[in-house]
C-alpha cells in the first residue's frame, strides 16, 4: 500500500469519526431504523403477553393488550391476581417440582463428564480416541430414539413418574455435549502446569481437583448454564418420563396443559407463561456471557 | 464407525498428550478388561442403587425436598467420594494395575450412562421399528412401508423437511444482517438491541408458543373484539380476520415464524462474535477501493464468516428436524402440521403404536447421520492440526 493511500485512508478515518460518535447524524437514520423495527418485531409478542399477565381477567378476554395503554395510569387497569391464581392453580407445586427435577440434572452429568473429560485430556488408556469419536457422534442422535427403549425399562421396573429417573435421563442426554466441551477445555490447558503438578508428586486425583477442576471453572459454567436452561425449558423428557400427574408435573407440562384448556383458561395463559420463564431468564441475564460463551462452544456440536 | 481405526492408528503412532505413558497402561489381558469394565461399572451402580432405593423409600411429594436435599448430596458429595474410594481402592492394587485401571475409574461411569441412555436405546428402537405396535412379533420393514406410503406420515415427513429447509434459513438471513447492523451501533444500542434479539433463547419452546397465542388468535364476527395482534391489525385496515393456525398449508409458516422468533437470537450472537473477527483492515481495504456497504457485506464480510454461517446453520437444522413442542402445544398436529418428531411422540405415547414410533424415531436419526459423520470427520482434522 503506497503512502498517498494511507494518507489518504487517515484523512478519511478523521472525517469519519465525529460521524461515528454522533448517533443520531442523518446518514446513520436507515441504520436506526432498520435496527429498530427488527427489535420491535421481536419485543412486541413478549410485551404483549406481559402486560396481559397484569390486566384484570376480564379485558384480557374482551380487549387486546395494546388497548391498555389508553388506561395505562388508571390504577383499575393493573391486578395481581392473576399470578396468585396461578400460583393457586398448580404453577407453585409445578415450580418445586421442576426446580427438584433441574439441579440434579445439572450438577450430576457435570461431575461425571468431568471426571471423563480429565481422562480424554490427560490419561492415555486403550480405547480412548474410539470411545471419545462415539461421544462426538452421540452429540447428535436425537433424544426421541431413546424414548421408547427407557420407557418401557422403567415401566418395568416401576420407576417412572421418579425424579431420579428423570436426573438420570437429563444426565445421559447431557453428557455427551458436557464431555466434549470440558475435554476440549481442559485439553488446552498448558501441559507445563500438569508437569509441575506430578513434579510435586500429585497423583491424577489430586491433580484433577486440586488443579484441573478450579482452572476449568469458565467451562463448567458455560455448560452449566446451557444446561440448566436445556433441562428447565424441557418439555418432551418431563412429559414422556415424569407424566401428566398433576402432583408430579414440571412448569412446561403444566403451562402446555393449560393451553390446551383453550379460551377458558386464556386468561391465565400470560401470567403462567411469565411464571415458567422467571428464573431462566434471572440466569439468563446474570450470567450472559457465560452462556454466550458456553453457545459459542457448543455450536461446534453441529 | 468405519472413520474410527485411522484415528486408533494414528494414535498409536504418535500418542500426543501423554507422551510418557504409564507403564502398564495398555495392557490387555482379558483379566485386565474384565477388571476395567468393573471399574468403570461400580460407581453408576452405586449411584443409581442409590437413588431408586430413596425413590422406593418415599410415599408422597411430602418428601420431595428430602429427595432433592439428598440427590444434592449423593450428586455432589457422594459422586466425588464414590470417585475417590474407587481412586484409592485401585492405588492399593499390586504392580502395573493402577495404572491399568485408573482411567477406567475416571471414564468408565460416563460411558455406562451413555451406554444405558444413548446406545443401547439406539440398537433397540431399530429393533422395535421391525416389530408390532406391542414388540410381540417381528413384521419385517411393515412399519416403515406405513409410514412411507400413508398420506398421514407423509405430510409430516413433507412438513419436516419444510421446516428444515426454510427455519434455519432465515434465521441465519435475519442473525447474519442483524449482527452486521448492530454492529455499527454505538456500544451501548449494540448490546441492548442484540439482548432485545437474544432474549427468546432462555424461555422454553411452550412459553414460545403461548407467546404466539396472542399474536394468531382469533374471534369469529360477533364473538367480541379480535384480542390476537394480526387480526386486529387485519380488522384495522377493514379486512376479514383470519383463523391462522387452520390455513392449510400457510399453517405450517405461521409454526415456524416461533421457532425463527427463537433461533435468530442464537445465531445473532454467535455470527456477531464471527463479524468482529473479521479484520478492520480488510474492510477499510474494500471501502477505500468503493466498493460500496452492500458489496462489503457480500464480498467481504459473508466470505469472512462462511466457516461460522455452516456451523450456526447446522446447528438450527437439528434443532429444527427434531421440533416437537410447538406443534404438539399449538395445533397438535391437526390442520396438516405435524412433524416427525411430533408424530413419533403421538403414535407412541397416544397411540401406543411402539413400531410405528420407533420407525418414525429412526427416521429422525438416519437424517442425522451425515452430520453425525461429519462431525466425527472434523474432530479427526483438527486432532491432526493439534
Amino acid at each position: 500500500m503506497s503512502t498517498a493511500t494511507a494518507t489518504e485512508r487517515d484523512v478519511e478515518v478523521e472525517l469519519e469519526a465525529p460521524d461515528e460518535e454522533n448517533s443520531f447524524s442523518l446518514r446513520r437514520t436507515p441504520l436506526y431504523l432498520a435496527v429498530t423495527i427488527i427489535c420491535a418485531v421481536w419485543t412486541i409478542p413478549s410485551l404483549g403477553l406481559l402486560i396481559n399477565s397484569f390486566r384484570e381477567a376480564r379485558s384480557v378476554r374482551a380487549s387486546g393488550w395494546w388497548t391498555a395503554f389508553g388506561s395505562f395510569f388508571d390504577s383499575a387497569t393493573w391486578t395481581l391476581d392473576n399470578y396468585s391464581r396461578v400460583l393457586e392453580e398448580g404453577f407453585g407445586n409445578a415450580f418445586a417440582n421442576t426446580v427438584a427435577v433441574t439441579i440434579p440434572s445439572v450438577v450430576i452429568p457435570i461431575t461425571v463428564a468431568a471426571f471423563a473429560a480429565y481422562a480424554f485430556a490427560w490419561m492415555d488408556f486403550p480405547g480412548r480416541n474410539l470411545l471419545f469419536v462415539t461421544v462426538i457422534g452421540l452429540m447428535v442422535v436425537p433424544l426421541q430414539m431413546s424414548l421408547i427403549p427407557i420407557l418401557r425399562i422403567y415401566t418395568s421396573l416401576e420407576l417412572n413418574g421418579s425424579f431420579p429417573s428423570v436426573w438420570l435421563a437429563h444426565a445421559g442426554f447431557g453428557l455427551p455435549l458436557a464431555v466434549y466441551l470440558l475435554r476440549n477445555y481442559m485439553g488446552s490447558l498448558p501441559k507445563e502446569i500438569m508437569e509441575s503438578a506430578q513434579v510435586d508428586g500429585a497423583d491424577h486425583f489430586a491433580t484433577f481437583t486440586r488443579l484441573i477442576i478450579p482452572l476449568s471453572v469458565p467451562a463448567l459454567a458455560s455448560f452449566a448454564i446451557f444446561q440448566f436452561l436445556w433441562v428447565w425449558n424441557d418439555y418432551l423428557v418431563a412429559l414422556v418420563f415424569l407424566g401428566i400427574e398433576p402432583q408430579s408435573r414440571v412448569l412446561t407440562v403444566e403451562l402446555a396443559d393449560l393451553a390446551g384448556r383453550g379460551e377458558g383458561a386464556l386468561t391465565l395463559l400470560p401470567a403462567a407463561a411469565f411464571v415458567t420463564m422467571l428464573l431462566p431468564l434471572i440466569v439468563f441475564f446474570a450470567m450472559q456471557r457465560f452462556f454466550v460463551r458456553g453457545l459459542t462452544a457448543g455450536s461446534v456440536k453441529g | 464407525m468405519s472413520a474410527t481405526p485411522p484415528v486408533l492408528q494414528d494414535e498409536d503412532a504418535e500418542p500426543r498428550r501423554q507422551p510418557d505413558a504409564e507403564p502398564g497402561a495398555h495392557d490387555s489381558g482379558l483379566g485386565v478388561w474384565l477388571l476395567r469394565i468393573a471399574t468403570a461399572v461400580a460407581v453408576p451402580a452405586v449411584i443409581v442403587s442409590f437413588f431408586f432405593t430413596i425413590e422406593y423409600l418415599k410415599d408422597d411429594s411430602a418428601s420431595k425436598l428430602l429427595q432433592v436435599g439428598l440427590a444434592l448430596v449423593v450428586g455432589v458429595g457422594g459422586v466425588w467420594v464414590m470417585y475417590w474410594g474407587m481412586d484409592r481402592l485401585i492405588s492399593t492394587l499390586p504392580g502395573n494395575m493402577p495404572a491399568a485401571l485408573r482411567p477406567f475409574a475416571f471414564v468408565g461411569p460416563a460411558m455406562v450412562l451413555l451406554g444405558f441412555y444413548l446406545v443401547f436405546p439406539v440398537i433397540n428402537t431399530i429393533l422395535i421399528s421391525l416389530q408390532d405396535r406391542r414388540g410381540e412379533e417381528f413384521v419385517g420393514l411393515d412399519n416403515y412401508a406405513t409410514i412411507f406410503s400413508q398420506s398421514d406420515y407423509l405430510i409430516s415427513m413433507r412438513n419436516s423437511i419444510l421446516w428444515v429447509l426454510i427455519v434455519p434459513a432465515v434465521a441465519v438471513v435475519i442473525g447474519l444482517v442483524f449482527a452486521t447492523l448492530a454492529d455499527r451501533l454505538p456500544p451501548r444500542a449494540e448490546s441492548v438491541s442484540k439482548s432485545l434479539i437474544f432474549l427468546p433463547m432462555a424461555i422454553s419452546f411452550v412459553a414460545a408458543s403461548v407467546v404466539w397465542i396472542f399474536v394468531y388468535s382469533f374471534r369469529a364476527e360477533g364473538f367480541g373484539d379480535q384480542i390476537g395482534l394480526l387480526n386486529a391489525l387485519k380488522v384495522a385496515f377493514d379486512l376479514d380476520p383470519t383463523l391462522w393456525l387452520q390455513q392449510t398449508p400457510e399453517n405450517n409458516l405461521y409454526l415456524m415464524v416461533i421457532l425463527v422468533w427463537l433461533q435468530t437470537g442464537f445465531a445473532m450472537v454467535i455470527l456477531s462474535s464471527a463479524i468482529k473477527g473479521v479484520p478492520g483492515e480488510l474492510l477499510e481495504a474494500a471501502r477505500i477501493d468503493g466498493a460500496t456497504e452492500w458489496q462489503v457485506f457480500t464480498r467481504v464480510i459473508i466470505p469472512s464468516v462462511a466457516t461460522t454461517i455452516v456451523v450456526v446453520w447446522t446447528t438450527i437444522v437439528i434443532t429444527t428436524w427434531k421440533v416437537f413442542d410447538i406443534v404438539w402445544v399449538n395445533t397438535g398436529g391437526d390442520f396438516d402440521t405435524s412433524v416427525v418428531a411430533e408424530l413419533m411422540v403421538t403414535e407412541f405415547f397416544r397411540n401406543k403404536n411402539n413400531g410405528v414410533g420407533g420407525a418414525l424415531a429412526v427416521v429422525l436419526f438416519v437424517a442425522v447421520v451425515p452430520i453425525l459423520i461429519l462431525n466425527i470427520r472434523r474432530f479427526r482434522e483438527e486432532e491432526a492440526l493439534r
